[in-house]
């Protein structure tokens, strides 16, 4: 605060506190009489005043914090995690049973892993093309006084908290698509993804279930995204393909979708890291199994993130919580890993920005 | 558009030949699916949101469920309200912005007036993103294992706010640096030519230019937080009185009463569920519209 004294005084002393080399002719002889010699050693030195020097550090200081915080995520989950899996007598990347009993630890997550995976890839080819056409609409085909709330409106699925999807698929969209689930089993049943799987149809606790709802939740991510890029097609190329006959599908197709081609693969893969880690609604709608997963869409299971959730309560002995820390420790890597790529995706971009 | 009349029909065929039929059902198809798609979205939205209504909106209609807690009654018994869970919901959303905002504006004014293109000013960027993708229950495990396993505290409503930070602090970084972006370079070098200090330029010129918008993400983000339900299952609780205290003891929040109640499979259970569903959903709302309010309120008025 005392600087802004300083500054008040008209002229009192040299201007630009940051990068600007200081002009010291004329206002070198102005600014000696309020000054103490004291302080600075040249007089062609800018004033470094406290204030800029605690802001900055304090700015400096948050950037590092949340740096830290993301290794420290990563160190504390493996930390908590590795007793637990020098204890474990199943092999925990390759065993398919789960048993968290602190006295007979034996753990696998691979049909956690596969469950997460094979639900939000179900989910991800579901969401994908809605989502491209939501974007081309909102950009390219609905009137233009209505495109902002109607983006309005695809944004209030992002605000709908997950628990209520999780409630709303297991106790209206499962009866709904029983008819749906049923048919699929009974005519293409000979497929692996449609055999009968470990979850009861008539009441539709199934992936099949799970993932449409999924489905639902990305929507406003990936929209959101590649709407943005979308918006952003040069004009010059969209009045070039119109100039040349180009119909209002070929201008897509020969201009914004090459255009935004990265950022929606970009979008979709931040949307599939969002279904991946995905727990209350999945915790809700999918029935817990004893079977492991048979790659079958009307299977039941726990995703890494359900089982968990499923367990919190458990979590009173610190062997147990490890494994599922172990568990967590994966889900983290495997989103990590997902978002980066997202983002390499789009690195280099600049026509982006 | 393709018919001419009698009078400016052309001597010669015109250059430009009828889009043929393939092409235009192509075009055709093409802006049909792109309305179904919009659709499809749609549907879902107001599917769910009639489901809401329809089924909870009955019981927050009673001034008791506004006031009162569940705590004496049993899970057969209908009455009571859901006071104790909005208590819980908007203490720890609030604990959580009262940490998480603060940083989260420094982080964004270091990346966008410190840190330009220096090396950490990338790795923050990375970090920020790779934080944003963070999923629910991984932040929740995290503060499990730093603040009940390590620090060994009791799981307590604060440690759902320190989870609710890791999730809060991407989003906020990611608006507030977006509007500060957008904050005209001449206001700044108006300010260092009247020799203002850069820290001050930033606190009294930049911020308040771009404080409208910051004030909207910030309700948002409170408003997405309260809706997460992961955290609140690791991290506390639940108990059907009021807790007025985030560092011990149980704390109902919306989410949590709502997973609790729909294990009581009768109707009191699901009037409890649903009301709460469409309570979280009004809370939500309700901050939404007040972000939107504060913003005009606080709009620099240009022009």
């Amino acid at each position: 605060m005392s600087d802004f004294a300083k500054v008040e005084r008209p002229a009192a002393r040299e201007t630009g506190s940051r990068g600007a080399p200081p002009n010291t002719a004329p206002e070198g002889t102005i600014t000696t009489p309020p000054q103490k010699p004291g302080g600075a050693p040249g007089p062609a030195k800018v004033p470094t005043r406290p204030g800029d020097r605690i802001f900055k550090a304090m700015t400096v200081g948050s950037g590092v914090t949340i740096v830290v915080m993301i290794v420290l995520i990563g160190v504390f989950l493996l930390i908590q995690a590795i007793p637990s899996l020098a204890d474990n007598e199943s092999n925990f990347l390759f065993s398919r049973d789960w048993n968290a009993d602190p006295a007979a630890l034996a753990f696998g997550v691979l049909d956690l892993l596969l469950v997460t995976v094979f639900s939000s890839i179900f989910a991800l080819l579901i969401a994908m093309p809605v989502s491209l056409g939501i974007a081309l609409f909102l950009t390219q085909y609905a009137p233009k006084r209505l495109a902002k709330p109607f983006g309005y409106l695809v944004d209030l699925l992002a605000a709908v908290p997950s628990i209520i999807y999780g409630l709303w698929g297991l106790y209206e969209l499962a009866p709904a698509l029983r008819p749906i689930s049923t048919w699929l089993n009974d005519t293409l049943g000979f497929i692996p993804i449609f055999a009968t799987g470990s979850s009861n149809l008539a009441i539709g606790q199934t992936i099949f279930t799970a993932g449409i709802v999924l489905a639902v939740m990305l929507l406003p991510i990936i929209t959101a995204i590649s709407r943005e890029v979308f918006d952003r097609t040069p004009s010059m190329h969209i009045e070039g393909a119109l100039a040349l006959g180009a119909t209002k599908w070929e201008v897509v197709k020969t201009t914004v979708l090459p255009f935004g081609r990265a950022g929606y693969m970009s979008a979709s893969m931040l949307g599939l890291g969002r279904a991946l880690g995905e727990t209350i609604a999945l915790l809700i709608i999918l029935a817990s199994t004893t079977q492991t997963f048979s790659f079958s869409l009307f299977d039941g299971g726990d995703t890494i993130a359900s089982k968990i959730a499923r367990a919190a309560s458990e979590f009173n002995d610190p062997k147990g919580a490890g494994a599922y820390i172990a568990a967590g420790l994966v889900l983290f890597v495997l989103t990590f890993v997902v978002n980066a790529f997202a983002r390499w995706i789009i690195a280099g971009h600049k026509e982006y920005e | 558009m393709s018919t001419a009349t009698d009078l400016d029909r052309p001597a010669a065929a015109p250059a430009f030949q009828q889009v043929s039929t393939n092409r235009k059902t192509r075009n055709r198809i093409a802006t049909g699916l792109v309305w179904t798609a919009f659709t499809a979205a749609l549907l879902p939205l107001v599917w769910l949101l009639i489901t809401v209504l329809a089924r909870g909106f009955e019981y927050v209609l009673t001034a008791d469920w506004w006031q009162k807690s569940f705590a004496g009654l049993t899970s057969r018994q209908f009455g009571g309200g859901v006071y104790h869970a909005i208590v819980g919901t908007l203490l720890q959303g609030l604990i959580c912005a009262i940490i998480a905002v603060p940083i989260a504006i420094l982080v964004a004014i270091y990346l966008v007036e410190y840190g330009k293109n220096s090396r950490l000013a990338s790795a923050v960027t990375f970090t920020v993103d790779i934080l944003s993708g963070v999923p629910s229950i991984v932040a929740a495990l995290f503060i499990y294992a730093l603040w009940v396993t390590t620090l060994g505290m009791p799981r307590s409503a604060f440690a759902v706010s320190l989870a609710l930070v890791l999730l809060m602090i991407p989003v906020v970084v990611r608006t507030t640096e977006e509007l500060l972006k957008i904050v005209p370079d001449e206001l700044r070098e108006a300010a260092y030519a009247l020799g203002i200090p850069k820290w001050k330029t930033i606190v009294k010129i930049v911020i308040p230019t771009a404080l409208s918008g910051i004030i909207t993400g910030i309700s948002l983000a409170i408003a997405r937080v309260m809706g997460e339900t992961a955290p609140v299952l690791i991290l506390v609780g639940y108990n059907s009185f009021i807790n007025y205290d985030p560092f011990a003891g149980s704390m109902a929040s919306l989410p949590l009463l709502m997973n609790s109640e729909r294990l009581t499979t009768n109707d009191v259970g699901e009037a409890r569920v649903w009301g709460a569903a469409v309570t979280l959903i009004l809370i939500i709302t309700l901050f939404n519209l007040l972000g939107s309010l504060i913003s005009r309120a606080t709009s620099l008025k240009t022009k």
